[in-house]
């Protein structure tokens, strides 16, 4: 009977600051909390740690899923929200929010073709669209013969995997596609979880991945890092401008670094198809979202000293997890953000 | 002493008396709560699903119901493909679980050796405290490569036959409503067949023993003799691994493909209401998450009808037997 979300909201804020009471009564250190993606969540947790050692302050962050995330900043029993899209200017004007990157990743078109070797497929992102449309249906079509000379491909029917699960990956890729292909812009759309013409659905980079390594001819999509720790073959992308990019650190940092945040309101603007000639085209980043003017001003303060702190000192820790670390002009684009937005 | 004590017997039993009829009041009173608690349960959970997927119920009303669409993008949600794949899945589950289970069960209690009797019963009941997502990995690793091994030979088998032959052809992926049928089945095997178990001991020797004394078979006994007599427990038993069935998420997510599709073939990958809303919940917000809370509001629909059916079943068979 009440389990309505707005009494789950009410009860999890009483239960919070049941908690803050006791925690403030035990330590002077400041416990702040956050909630939102799993996709930063290790390297959240990796930072808070080593945070933690350095100055007392804790950082308490639950990997509940963007949603919830956006939902609990927004009901106030968060300090902090962490989420895999950005908030638009009105909800952010709305609810008095400010949102900023922390940390980028990438996604990987991951493959199963016998015969063709992990990095040795080529696509662009129309073909890419093509095959997630389901009108590239074979893996000798044209399409993809054109983009392969000298790859013998075979005459197989593709098989399509996605996320089962609704996820910023899947935002992302699905983005990613609207900006390179009209038609799935119009037939399909973005969004964290989509209606896909064709395939099968796995939940988790670890069910995609399991469906691709067992179906023969497959093809999907995971989170970079994943892809690198379970050795999974993934292809390499012709970028919006026509270079064919392998993805790793430095084609992620280009991406961020050449995107266009200087004309975005609030950092609103999805990384995918940047400009830069050495840019991976499907490169994500989350946002963290916080209020600006916290109710506890005290907390409110930790978290950007949190972050600050992370972008100088946790690269290391974000690389160490295959994450890669914002570059140097978009934190400082950050840090002046902090300053004219956040109380 | 020997002024009084009848009086005070008197008293005495009459305290007592009126003690007792107070505590078995308070009882009644305690039981009675015990019992409305359930209900008060179901109710708000029923109510509250009803309640958290108003948003689409009522706005889209029939739509919901009949479209197979579920386009999160455009808000565009429609129940028909998890609630048919719901009950496909569940289905294929019972018609492969209930005869085996009938068959262990009729080994456990008529024909296996005593010393047997007791290792396999324990192990049944250790299969069926297995967790689902454990079931849900072993499908994912073990079996759907399986499956996908014998597909082509299924689909150039039974694919070839009239009739049935469309729901064996597609391509060999291993998953699908098929797979998950068959894992689902393997879930539900131990609780059917414990039940089973328990009700055929439950039947009077001298019974089967006047039965076999008039020159039965074994199996003459079990069919006019056991299964008569144990009928609606059977039934019962069967119908609460139908009920686990219906509900099963996490093992079903693993290996049923998760696409939105109305497929023909039990081949072909779909999705059930509890793998829909266990793969979207997370992420969804507003419209979405609507359409996901109505879906739970339909599996307490589908299962009462279901169980409704079973109850109008039971009731069949009883008055035809009074005839």
């Amino acid at each position: 009977m009440f389990t309505s979300s707005r009494s789950m909201f009410r009860l999890g804020a009483i239960a919070f600051a049941a908690a803050c009471a006791l925690g403030s009564l035990s330590a002077q250190a400041t416990d702040i909390t956050g909630a939102g993606s799993s996709f930063v969540y290790p390297v959240i947790s990796k930072w808070s740690a080593a945070y933690a050692e350095k100055t007392g302050n804790r950082v308490n962050y639950q990997s509940i899923g963007s949603g919830g995330g956006i939902a609990q900043i927004k009901a106030g029993t968060v300090d902090f929200g962490a989420s895999d899209m950005p908030l638009d200017e009105t909800t952010l004007g709305q609810f008095g929010l400010a949102q900023f990157p922390d940390v980028i990743g990438g996604i990987v078109p991951a493959f199963n073709v016998t015969g063709v070797a992990p990095g040795k497929l080529v696509l662009d992102g129309k073909t890419l669209a093509g095959i997630f449309l389901g009108t590239v249906s074979k893996w000798n079509d044209p399409a993809i013969a054109a983009l392969n000379p000298g790859v013998k491909l075979p005459d197989a029917k593709i098989t399509v995997v996605h996320r089962s699960d609704g996820s910023g990956t899947t935002f992302n890729f699905s983005d990613y596609l609207s900006k390179v292909d009209a038609t799935w812009k119009t037939k399909v759309g973005e969004g964290t979880a989509v209606n896909w013409p064709t395939g099968i659905g796995g939940k988790g980079n670890e069910g995609v991945s399991a469906y691709i390594r067992q179906i023969p001819n497959s093809i999907g999509y995971v989170e970079y890092a994943y892809a690198l720790k379970n050795n999974i073959g993934y292809a390499v992308m012709k970028n919006a401008a026509g270079k064919v990019v392998k993805p790793n650190t430095a084609s992620f940092q280009a991406a961020a670094a050449t995107a266009d945040w200087a004309s975005a309101k609030d950092f609103n603007l999805l990384m995918t198809n940047a400009p830069g000639a050495e840019a991976w085209p499907i490169t994500a980043t989350s946002w963290v979202i916080v209020y600006k003017q916290p109710k506890n001003a005290a907390n409110g303060k930790v978290i950007l000293d949190f972050f600050k702190w992370s972008y100088a000192n946790g690269q290391d820790a974000a690389r160490s997890l295959d994450y890669v670390p914002l570059p140097a002009n978009l934190v400082s684009q950050i840090e002046s953000y902090w300053t004219t937005e956040i109380k | 002493m020997p002024s009084t004590p009848i009086t005070n017997l008197a008293t005495d039993a009459e305290q007592r008396s009126r003690r007792d009829a107070r505590h078995d009041a308070w009882f009644r009173t305690l039981l009675k709560c015990c019992a409305l608690l359930v209900l008060a349960t179901l109710l708000g959970a029923a109510l509250s699903t009803l309640w958290g997927g108003r948003e689409v119920l009522f706005k889209d009303g029939f739509h919901f119901l009949t479209s197979d669409s579920w386009n999160p993008v455009t808000d565009d949600y429609g129940a028909l493909a998890p609630i048919f794949g719901t009950l496909v899945t569940s289905l294929i589950a019972l018609v492969l679980a209930v005869p085996v289970s009938f068959g262990i069960a009729l080994f456990l209690t008529e024909i296996a050796p005593n010393w047997l009797r007791g290792p396999v019963a324990t192990a049944i009941e250790l299969l069926a405290s297995i967790p689902s997502i454990i079931y849900g990995m072993w499908g994912l690793f073990v079996f759907v490569p399986f499956m996908a091994s014998i597909e082509p030979a299924l689909s150039d088998t039974l694919g070839k036959l009239p009739l049935v032959g469309n729901l064996f052809q597609g391509p060999p992926m291993g998953l699908g409503l098929l797979t998950a049928g068959i894992v689902l089945a393997v879930m539900i095997l131990p609780f059917i067949c414990s039940v089973m178990r328990e009700v055929f001991q439950t039947v009077p020797t001298r019974l089967k023993e006047s039965s076999y004394a008039l020159g039965s078979t074994t199996w003459e006994v079990v069919w006019d003799i056991v299964l008569p007599y144990t009928r609606s427990a059977v039934i019962g038993g069967i119908f609460l691994g139908l009920g686990r069935a219906l509900g099963e998420t996490m093992a079903v997510t693993f290996v049923l493909g998760n696409a939105y599709d109305l497929s023909g073939s039990l081949l072909m990958p779909g999705t059930s209401i509890s793998s829909s809303i266990a793969n979207e919940f997370n992420e969804a917000v507003g419209t979405h998450r609507s359409a996901l809370i109505a879906l739970g509001f339909l599996l307490f629909v589908v299962t009462f009808i279901v169980l409704l059916i079973a109850r109008l079943m039971l009731r069949r068979l009883s008055r035809k037997e009074g005839n």
